[in-house]
């Protein structure tokens, strides 16, 4: 006779029965719920068909991804590295850089200085992308409307140089006295307020590109919002645009260089600054281009990926707020600082970030000079680790100072990884080597602006990206009368030296007062150098052509070109 | 009912004002503020862009010109994009978030049922240690990890198969769907499997369980009608909250998948000082989630009829 089931196990098998029919239609609710959100998604917005690989032969396409939405594609307005990247793709100047950073022609055929003048020629037959002419008043109403005081463009002092534009951008004189005007259609003269060497290198800029008067009226106010309010004077145009999550760029036949452009299409298919997703979306082939940080590099290389490197041009540092009362306004507290740490300490062991070096000089090492780099010219100077040489500064300040022991020292820093790490590894250093109590004051960016431009810091980690390829961009950083020079340092030999820059036209005086620049910032350790920002990254074997400069579009897509899959790796 | 309900409404209305103004005294109080820029600007241009926005008002007019848009139902301009209403913001990203918190909720809720109902029955067997074992990680492990090892495990599997079964990244089609909203309600499934199994333990002791039983019911309907719909109602009640936790983490979801929904927008607002789209996104999240906890409530008390108020 068999064994009864007891009633327990009886119950219990008829509710795992149950459960499971349960599971089962949880499963089909789950699903149908997926495809009725989906569908009411695409009722409500326009989704542009998933990417269809990082590259694409048959189509001559690539996708690639940004890190994040543009937040501004009206070229009046735009400041951050993003929209750079995006407008230097949709967008052309008077000037442009090509793939070994010389200036060479845009949509200007040839220009020509004479003094306090310059004039700029177009190429014939320019239009944009509806069709209409691109002329020489499109640059002037440009121009203009960044300076105008209403608009309130950050960059409105890339402009300074012309004459009036400064007085016009203050309010104090009309737009129309601003040094620049269309002779004719083809033809722009601007006139400066002193001749100046880098002009040219200014032009190629992204706030001197020009807007159609017309199209810009025309979009109430709504100018660079998404695709349809923009009008392309570049290599492409943008085809369609979701805010936060794709962007296409499709080839524009009326480029006036379209048939140099091998690309028909570039998808950013993907919005992201997580640098894992970018590279789990690069091991995916989905984007054909990836930074990669110190634990992919060993990966990468086992795997043999394409690798390049690049330095991005930026140069990081910690300043001093040279205030007049405060504590690193004193030299010899500023010299022990620099004695006690080792900046190849903090980018080799600390942040071991590939493709980053000690930052030696304000001036980065891919700086031109006269014939070769700037770096070459004019070495910088050397400093050393030397912990008892820093004791030694150290007692002299405090005798100076009168006082017999450092209240606690606040270092401003952003919250990035970078900054957290580098702040740290002060903090340590300089408790270690001086007995001094470092407080680090983490604020997010703009709070960490505003307290420095108030003052509210010993020592802050800052740095600087150039605007435009002479070495002046980062030279006059330090200037008395510079805004940005937010820790107020103030020495006439330095500002006679950065006016000797700005205004001589002779190369070789210019850079050697960039030489006498570099001495100064050096003697009076006006900062100490921590690092130029460079990157390594890992390319799709089948692009070819891609530029990274330190200026201008980070990322440059206009040459890259797709050679068909070989059997060799 | 219906007065208990305008009751709560309007609690809820004065908790969301209460939220508005708090938000708008913190983002007030500390340094800085949306004009200033890296590149610093002259005194002039700042003055001119301050009187642009309204900035260089008092801070007490402010707040009441803020308060009367607002209920105009007008959130004002982005700062960062300066193009963009924080409205059309508001209207085109939440719905992505949405989507990636009811399929997070979904997941959450059914699968917590559902597995902590599992563990009960198998109590102190094999099934219930190995989910029990489950649930503790999915409890203590943060939802980021969660997110990093599920993107890297889809990019094996893609690479074992050789096509791309899931995309890894991404937002558009119901495949998009899957893996992020899976990752985003895996923490509070295993809390919900947890509350479910001591929940169920409970009832199956219980007095009117075994009654049941010795009445000779079948099995089917103790267990549904009688076990699994009492046990359901710690669950409902801590509904509320964890639609709150969940729509709230969907910011490391967002930004691990590439989503382009409100939940990176909330986040890069306050980092840039976005004064506009930090009110938008905050008062938008928080009216939210009030008339979430709103709707549960009064669904609890739909489902046990003994704690409808007379």
């Amino acid at each position: 006779m068999q064994e009864p089931i007891s009633t327990e196990e009886g119950f219990t098998r008829s509710a795992i029965k149950q459960l499971a029919v349960l599971g089962a239609s949880a499963v089909l609710i789950i699903v149908a719920v997926m495809y009725l959100l989906n569908f009411a998604a695409s009722l409500t917005s326009t989704n542009v068909p998933g990417a269809a690989g990082a590259v694409d032969l048959e189509n001559n396409e690539i996708s690639i991804y940004l890190r994040e939405d543009p937040p501004q594609l009206d070229t009046t307005r735009a400041t951050d590295a993003v929209s750079g990247l995006v407008l230097g793709h949709l967008m052309e100047g008077l000037l442009r850089y090509d793939e070994n950073f010389e200036i060479e022609p845009g949509l200007a055929e040839r220009w020509e200085m004479d003094g306090t003048k310059a004039t700029f020629w177009l190429r014939e037959g320019l239009r944009w992308s509806n069709g209409e002419p691109i002329t020489a008043h499109d640059f002037v109403f440009a121009w203009r409307t960044t300076l105008d005081p209403k608009v309130g463009s950050q960059y409105s002092f890339i402009f300074y140089p012309i004459k009036n534009a400064e007085a016009a951008n203050t309010g104090t004189m009309p737009l129309e006295s601003v040094g620049v005007r269309a002779l004719d259609d083809r033809t722009l003269e601007v006139e400066l307020e002193q001749p100046i060497a880098y002009l040219d290198k200014l032009v190629a800029f992204v706030t001197y590109y020009p807007i159609s008067e017309k199209f810009y009226k025309s979009t109430n106010d709504r100018y660079g919002a998404d695709a349809e309010s923009l009008l392309y004077s570049g290599p492409f145009t943008m085809s369609s645009w979701v805010h936060g999550a794709t962007l296409r760029m499709e080839k524009n036949p009326y480029y006036w260089d379209a048939e140099n452009i091998p690309l028909d299409a570039i998808n950013a298919a993907f919005i992201t600054s997580d640098s894992n997703t970018l590279l789990n979306l690069y091991k995916d082939k989905r984007i054909a281009l990836v930074d990669l940080t110190a634990e992919m590099l060993e990966g990468a290389m086992q795997q043999r990926w394409h690798l390049d490197r690049f330095m991005d041009g930026s140069v990081f540092y910690i300043e001093f707020n040279h205030r007049p009362g405060r504590l690193t306004a004193n030299l010899n507290l500023r010299k022990a600082l620099r004695y006690a740490q080792d900046d190849g300490e903090l980018v080799d062991r600390v942040i071991k970030l590939p493709g980053y070096l000690p930052a030696k000089s304000v001036f980065p090492i891919w700086l031109r000079g006269v014939e070769g780099t700037f770096r070459e010219e004019y070495p910088a100077p050397e400093s050393e680790y030397n912990v008892e040489l820093a004791r030694e500064y150290l007692e002299k300040a405090k005798q100076e100072l009168g006082i017999s022991e450092f209240p606690p020292i606040v270092l401003l820093a952003d919250t990035s990884p970078v900054a957290t790490i580098a702040s740290q590894y002060y903090q340590e250093v300089f408790k270690k080597n001086l007995g001094l109590e470092i407080v680090i004051d983490p604020q997010i960016f703009r709070q960490r602006l505003a307290k420095m431009s108030s003052g509210d810091f010993d020592l802050v980690l800052s740095g600087w990206g150039p605007d435009y390829n002479d070495p002046l961009t980062f030279a006059d950083l330090f200037a008395s009368w510079n805004l940005n020079n937010r820790g107020h340092f103030n020495n006439a030999d330095l500002d006679a030296q950065v006016r000797i820059a700005q205004n001589s036209m002779d190369p070789k005086v210019r850079m050697d007062a960039f030489g006498e620049i570099q001495n100064i910032l050096f003697d009076q350790v006006v900062f100490i150098g921590n690092y130029e920002r460079g990157r390594v990254y890992a390319t799709h074997p089948q692009v070819k052509g891609i530029v990274r400069r330190a200026i201008g579009a980070e990322n440059d897509y206009t040459r890259a070109y797709i050679v068909p899959e070989t059997t060799t790796p | 009912m219906w007065q208990y309900t305008f009751k709560r409404l309007l609690q809820g209305l004065i908790t969301v004002w209460f939220i508005a103004t708090a938000t708008f005294l913190a983002m007030h109080s500390v340094p800085g503020d949306p004009i200033s820029g890296e590149r610093a600007a002259t005194e002039a241009i700042r003055a001119n862009l301050a009187a642009r926005y309204g900035l260089d008002k008092p801070i007490g007019e402010q707040y009441v010109i803020y308060i009367g848009n607002f209920l105009k139902g007008d959130f004002g301009i982005s700062y960062t994009q300066q193009n963009r209403q924080v409205n059309d913001i508001i209207r085109e990203h939440f719905p992505v978030s949405a989507t990636l918190g009811i399929l997070a909720v979904l997941f959450a809720a059914l699968g917590g049922v559902l597995w902590g109902a599992l563990t009960a029955i198998y109590r102190n067997r094999l099934p219930d240690t190995v989910i029990m074992f489950l649930v503790i990680l999915g409890i203590s492990v943060p939802s980021f990890v969660f997110a990093a090892l599920g993107q890297l495990a889809l990019v094996n599997i893609n690479n074992f198969f050789g096509f791309s079964v899931l995309p890894v990244a991404g937002w558009g089609t119901v495949r998009h769907m899957l893996v992020p909203s899976l990752v985003l309600g895996m923490g509070t499934m295993a809390y919900l499997t947890r509350l479910m199994r001591s929940s169920m333990l409970e009832i199956i002791h219980s007095d009117y369980v075994r009654t049941a039983k010795a009445k000779g019911l079948p099995a089917e309907r103790v267990f549904l009608k009688h076990q699994l719909r009492n046990a359901i109602l710690p669950v409902v009640t801590v509904l509320g909250p964890a639609i709150a936790a969940i729509t709230t983490g969907g910011f490391v979801v967002e930004l691990v998948f590439a989503i382009p929904g409100l939940g990176r927008y909330f986040v890069q607002a306050v980092q840039q000082l976005d004064y506009t789209v930090i009110m938008g996104t905050t008062v938008f999240y928080g009216a939210f989630l009030v008339f979430m906890v709103i709707l549960v409530d009064l669904l609890y008390g739909w489902i046990d009829p003994r704690v409808r108020v007379q």
